[in-house]
């Protein structure tokens, strides 16, 4: 297992999906992703795009506009 | 055994695009949504930064189409290639600066494409005849199909009857009897086919979800062009005309005025790249400088800054300037309101 950090901060969705997902296709199964994120939006968008795509949404904290993501990569 | 066809799904997040594509999911068929974003697209942004759409979820509407539809999203960012769509439309712009057959077109292509390199076999679109008054009438739905490339790959389940049978239907792929007739402006035979489904939540549909079909954003961009003299713009261009009130002091420099605490968080990430101004002797907003103001200018603009604070009707009050990373503190009048000529406001 690898961990990768992505900086998503003052983008807006659903660019900071579009990155994760940019990001996630060169990583292999089971390597971990965390992104930090200023948009509120990540909150949900975020794990809606794994549920829909095969990856394990490990955690999703946030306060006073920061926000962090954490997921592990699955198979899409 | 019959092969598993798949098509891919242009998915906004809207209800038409999302009964097309279960239409065609509900024939058997592996569906896949995907989604481009040109950088104009309305929602997103503006729920996060303004007050006013707190109440929305604050949701990506085509990420939660796909999941209610149980299928897979590709989001795709397009800003780039999308720019000679906005600057040079072939078809010319709707009411705004829209040109949206010119995107249909673009979007239809790019899931031909799409289609092409991850081998799937046809495109689905929630296009409606006569639904929008450039993109989806009855002489350009073929236009959309010609020069995209997708020609009879391309089908719109909610009006295929009306149109002649593309190649999933010929081919057997697709079942046409179970396909639809809608035509028009009117939303009712879609709110029939959601309560079918038994779709409940969904966007509000029809529209509303590009910012180049507004306005006043509109305005905006066509004042950016002017000044630079030339159409082009990168995306922070754009995503600044989303934000704040917008004034045109002078045709050398404007000023982006924070509307409200969302929209002064969302200024304070280009701070470094603008000069900007803010009061500190009474609350005001986060103004940025855009353009190439001179000490007058900068001058005549910290007291529009003082008019825009709470300090509005005090004799003087205190702006910090910053240029160049350079702070200066200024002691202005605030300019009464009979002084902001409404020509100045973009």
């Amino acid at each position: 297992m690898r961990m990768h950090y992505l900086d998503a901060r003052h983008l807006l969705c659903p660019l900071p999906v579009i990155r994760v997902q940019d990001r996630v296709k060169k990583l292999i199964v089971g390597d971990m992703l965390e992104v930090s994120c200023t948009d509120p939006g990540v909150m949900q968008d975020i794990p809606a795009w794994c549920r829909i795509n095969g990856h394990r949404l490990v955690s999703a904290v946030g306060n006073d506009g920061e926000f962090t993501i954490r997921l592990e990569v699955g198979e899409e | 055994m019959q092969q598993k066809r798949k098509a891919v799904a242009l998915i906004s997040g809207g209800l038409d695009s999302m009964l097309a594509a279960k239409v065609v999911l509900d024939q058997g068929v592996h569906v896949e949504g995907i989604n481009f974003f040109t950088g104009f697209c309305v929602e997103g942004h503006t729920h996060a930064i303004r007050k006013k759409d707190k109440a929305k979820p604050k949701r990506n509407n085509a990420l939660w189409v796909a999941e209610q539809l149980g299928i897979k999203l590709h989001i795709i960012d397009i800003i780039e290639e999308y720019k000679d769509v906005v600057i040079n439309p072939k078809h010319g712009y709707g009411a705004n600066l829209n040109p949206c057959l010119d995107c249909k077109i673009f979007m239809v292509g790019k899931a031909r494409e799409w289609i092409k390199q991850n081998g799937f076999d046809f495109v689905i679109t929630g296009e409606v005849i006569g639904q929008r008054p450039m993109s989806q009438r009855k002489d350009t739905m073929p236009v959309v199909a010609r020069e995209s490339g997708a020609d009879d790959l391309l089908l719109r389940p909610l009006c295929a009857k009306n149109l002649a049978p593309t190649l999933p239907e010929r081919e057997g792929w697709i079942d046409r009897q179970d396909l639809h007739d809608f035509s028009g402006r009117g939303r009712k035979p879609q709110m029939a086919l959601a309560q079918k489904f038994e779709i409940k939540d969904y966007a509000q549909p029809a529209g509303g979800c590009c910012f180049l079909t507004d306005k006043n954003y509109a305005k905006k961009l066509s004042d950016l062009w002017n000044t630079q003299g030339h159409k082009d713009y990168e995306l922070d261009d754009i995503m600044l005309l989303k934000v704040g009130r917008h004034l045109r002091p002078r045709p050398n420099f404007k000023m982006i005025i924070a509307r409200e605490e969302g929209e002064g968080k969302f200024l304070q990430g280009y701070k470094k790249t603008f000069v900007h101004m803010q009061t500190t002797s009474h609350n005001g907003p986060l103004v940025l400088i855009d353009g190439k103001p001179d000490q007058d200018d900068l001058a005549l603009a910290a007291r529009i800054t003082a008019r825009y604070s709470q300090g509005r009707e005090a004799e003087s009050v205190l702006v910090s300037v910053v240029s160049d990373g350079v702070e200066q503190n200024w002691s202005v009048m605030p300019l009464p309101p009979h002084e902001i000529p409404n020509d100045w406001h973009i």
